[in-house]
């Protein structure tokens, strides 16, 4: 097991030069939001849906200032609280969108690029059938039936997200699965007498996942995108059941036109910033991962000195 | 056919083929594409602890046969009878799943390369303690043990050093013996090393060769050592089996096999091995020629076209004419050259293997005479070439020039001396 995430760590330590900046800019920022969707209860001033305190109803649409820092909205919401507590929901969502897509699309992968054949073959028709659309619409239409069946909380967005980026992960593990089948090392365990789940799981697994962490954080970041489009289009969370940062932007729209500007404003930057922050992760992952982009790096040799009596005795 | 008490292993008219997959069009029109046949009749039986010698060239088929008899490859047809120390013969070529997957408990593999046996993200302690794990044999501190007892019987010691590193931690010779220590760990009889220590340095080989014959010692194992190196095969084997083409052309014991080879392939694989001391080395005679498509292999004797012996009844064919014609032309000038290719185009009549064939003028361009001419010339150019031989007649014809080929005698393994050879020419006096 430890070589398993030695493994998958690997590229996190490996990044050289820019690709190291990318990196480190990228976790900064993406930690700055998970530490915000974490600590949200203690950060956060108010509730999400919270529009009075003590009694007193916030003001409507009230400017940034010193009671509300990013000010209010018309539904008497306090602004900075529904950043910070839309930080969660997307964070929760997306880490349980990826967790479950890669949990589904990596197995499915392994074991179509293995068995091969007809299995692998239906496989890879359904997941080109699922790449090949748009993935908006898809996550559209799932949201649309999940809303029936399960109601639109975060789970379902969750759900919904989940179907778009399996694809992802079967392809790259069933094509890398395809070409270490032929390995020796897997004959070899054949000859051993393992079974074809052994081989599956303790030898084909673990050296056909090293790009599933750079798909999971480029998913990530176009994960926030889709539940911020949900969101905006009215088929992502209610407002009273998280905050989410897309259902906010669609508010503001109308408000955009009358110059107040900060209702929009606040939700947009979330956006943008922890889309950012994943996307350079991701590239920065890459460019380590990505054997046609990556430049080795080379340590000095350093000799130790030599030492006189040493040589002495040498000579 | 019944076998000896202290036989291990009978294989019996065992023939494993490869269907080449051709062209997605010929695919899709499901027309036959060309099978190679990588083992393609072959008889041995083995007897408990001795070590059998596969030699050949590449392509011979000698991996193919050492994988059947794990059944890592699927037999096309024929037997492979493993006989327990006690009890009953099992079929190996008939076995499937769980019991196919047991049988590995008494049969083991080493391979070529052993960068590419082990699994790279395996630690040593894993690896080799694997296969107790797979049939469930020992767990936990005995597991352990039993891991610390196989390295140190393959000499990596101190043990507990090893078993914590990853096979890209260590050096070939280490990985190779680390794949000893797991062939081992079950307590197999049978060990088929395929090329062990081909891609191994000159320095390591001795002692990976050594520790295979002490534990072959102390574990009473019996090996089937498969090479294309002829020294390592002397100094190694009992019994040398010298493979071409998918059949087995000559076996026998060692002794007889490099002191008294019989098989024309054998003599000349034999007068390639380099001299170890440079001042005597003699040029490496390697058979002459090309080693033929295993997908269409020669006529009767398949060494035919590469034998210095061969005599009239070897299996000459058309096709053997046409690669006599191709090479005529890669030496002669240019000029000739265009001559003769527009009288007889590509020679695509010669493309069989039938008894006597027809070649006429190429879209009438030129008259049988001038395509009798040309024969003519090449034959008196290269008078001596064997293939001549096997030519019974070459005639006019008003369409071209008919030949007429000598029926190919039957080349089945039969007794010379201490061997057995597949040749027209033994046994000598019938
Ligand atoms: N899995 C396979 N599919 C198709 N053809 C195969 C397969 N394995 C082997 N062959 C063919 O079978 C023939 C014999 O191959 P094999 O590997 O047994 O030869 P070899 O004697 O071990 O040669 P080498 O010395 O190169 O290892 C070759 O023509 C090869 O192309
Ligand atoms: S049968 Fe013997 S003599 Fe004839 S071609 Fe084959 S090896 Fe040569
Ligand atoms: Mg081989």
């Amino acid at each position: 097991m430890n070589s398993f995430f030695g493994r998958l760590l690997a590229p996190f330590r490996n990044t050289t030069g820019l690709a190291r900046w990318i990196l480190v800019t990228g976790l900064i920022i993406t930690g700055t939001f998970v530490i915000a969707a974490i600590f949200a209860p203690i950060l956060a001033p108010y509730g999400f849906a919270q529009m009075s305190v003590a009694g007193v109803d916030f003001p409507k649409t009230s400017p940034p200032g010193p009671g509300h820092l990013f000010g209010t909205n018309n539904q008497f919401y306090d602004i900075l609280s529904r950043v910070i507590w839309g930080a969660q929901t997307a964070i929760s969502v997306v880490l349980l969108s990826v967790v479950l897509s890669a949990l589904i699309g990596v197995p499915l992968g392994l074991l179509s690029g293995y068995v091969g054949r007809w299995t692998d073959r239906i496989l890879v028709f359904i997941m080109d059938a699922l790449y090949a659309f748009p993935s908006l619409l898809l996550a559209i239409v799932f949201a649309f039936l999940l809303q029936h069946s399960i109601g639109s909380g975060v789970i379902s967005a969750a759900l919904s997200l989940t179907v778009i980026y399996i694809p992802q992960y079967f392809r790259v593990v069933r094509n890398t699965t395809v070409s270490a089948r032929e390995a020796t090392y897997v004959e070899a365990a054949r000859a051993l007498g393992a079974k074809n789940g052994t081989i599956m799981g303790r030898y084909l697994f673990s050296n056909v996942i090293q790009s599933v962490p750079v798909i999971a954080t480029l998913n990530a970041a176009d994960a926030i995108s889709t539940l911020a489009a949900l969101g905006f289009l009215g088929l992502g969370i209610q407002p009273t059941d998280a905050s989410e940062w897309g259902y906010d932007l669609s508010r503001a729209l109308q408000d955009a036109s009358a110059g107040i500007w900060w209702t929009g404003f606040f939700p947009g930057m979330a956006i943008v910033g922890l889309v950012m922050g994943l996307t350079l992760v991701g590239e920065g992952l890459n460019e380590t991962i990505n054997p046609t982009l990556r430049k080795r790096r080379f340590r000095k040799v350093t000799l130790p000195p030599r030492t006189p009596g040493r040589e002495e005795v040498g000579s | 056919m019944p076998t000896k008490p202290d036989d291990i292993l009978a294989i019996r008219d065992l023939e494993v083929h490869f269907e080449q997959s051709g062209s997605s069009l010929s695919r899709l029109l499901g027309r036959p594409s060309g099978t190679v046949k990588a083992v393609d009749g072959i008889n041995i039986t083995l007897q408990r602890g001795e070590v059998l010698g596969l030699v050949g060239e590449s392509g011979s088929g000698k991996t193919t046969l050492g994988r059947a008899i794990l059944g890592l490859v699927p037999a096309t047809s024929g037997t492979i009878t493993y006989t327990p120390p006690a009890g009953e013969g099992v079929d190996i070529a008939t076995l499937k799943g769980a019991t196919l997957r047991s049988m590995r408990q008494r049969l083991q593999m080493v391979f070529q390369d052993p960068s590419a046996a082990l699994n790279p993200s395996m630690t040593l302690e894993t690896a080799i303690g694997h296969p107790l794990v797979i049939h469930k044999v020992a767990s936990g501190e005995e597991l352990r043990q039993r891991v610390i007892a196989s390295l140190e019987r393959v000499g990596l010691s101190p043990a507990e050093q090893f078993l914590s590193k990853y096979p890209s931690d260590l050096s070939g010779g280490q990985k190779q013996r680390a794949v000893m220590a797991r062939a081992i760990i079950v307590g197999p009889e049978l060990v088929v090393a395929d090329e062990p220590v081909s891609m191994l340095d000159m320095s390591v080989r001795a002692k990976v060769l050594q520790l295979m014959l002490d534990l072959k010692r102390d574990l009473g194992l019996t090996y089937v050592y498969v090479t294309h190196d002829l020294a390592t095969a002397k100094f190694f084997c009992d019994r040398v089996a010298i493979m071409y083409l998918g059949k087995i052309v000559e076996i026998g014991p060692s002794d007889e096999i490099f002191a008294d080879p019989k098989h024309p392939y054998t003599k000349s694989l034999l007068k390639a091995i380099p001299d170890p001391d440079p001042s005597k080395a003699i040029p490496r005679d390697l058979p002459r020629g090309e080693i033929p498509d295993a997908a269409r292999p020669p006529k009767g004797c398949s060494f035919h076209p590469r034998c210095p012996m061969a005599r009239n009844d070897c299996g000459w064919e058309p096709r053997d004419l046409k690669s006599l014609v191709e090479e005529h032309w890669t030496t002669t000038d240019l000029a000739t050259f265009e001559r003769e290719h527009e009288l007889v185009g590509h020679l695509v009549e010669l493309n069989t293997s039938a008894g006597e064939v027809v070649v006429e003028p190429h879209r009438g361009k030129g008259s049988p005479d001038d395509v009798w001419a040309m024969f003519s010339a090449i034959k008196d150019a290269r008078p001596d070439e064997p293939l001549w031989r096997g030519v019974t007649s070459m005639e006019k014809t008003p369409a071209g020039v008919k030949f007429v080929f000598a029926p190919s005698s039957p080349v089945n393994l039969r007794a010379s001396g201490a061997s057995e050879v597949a040749c027209v020419l033994y046994p000598s006096a019938p």
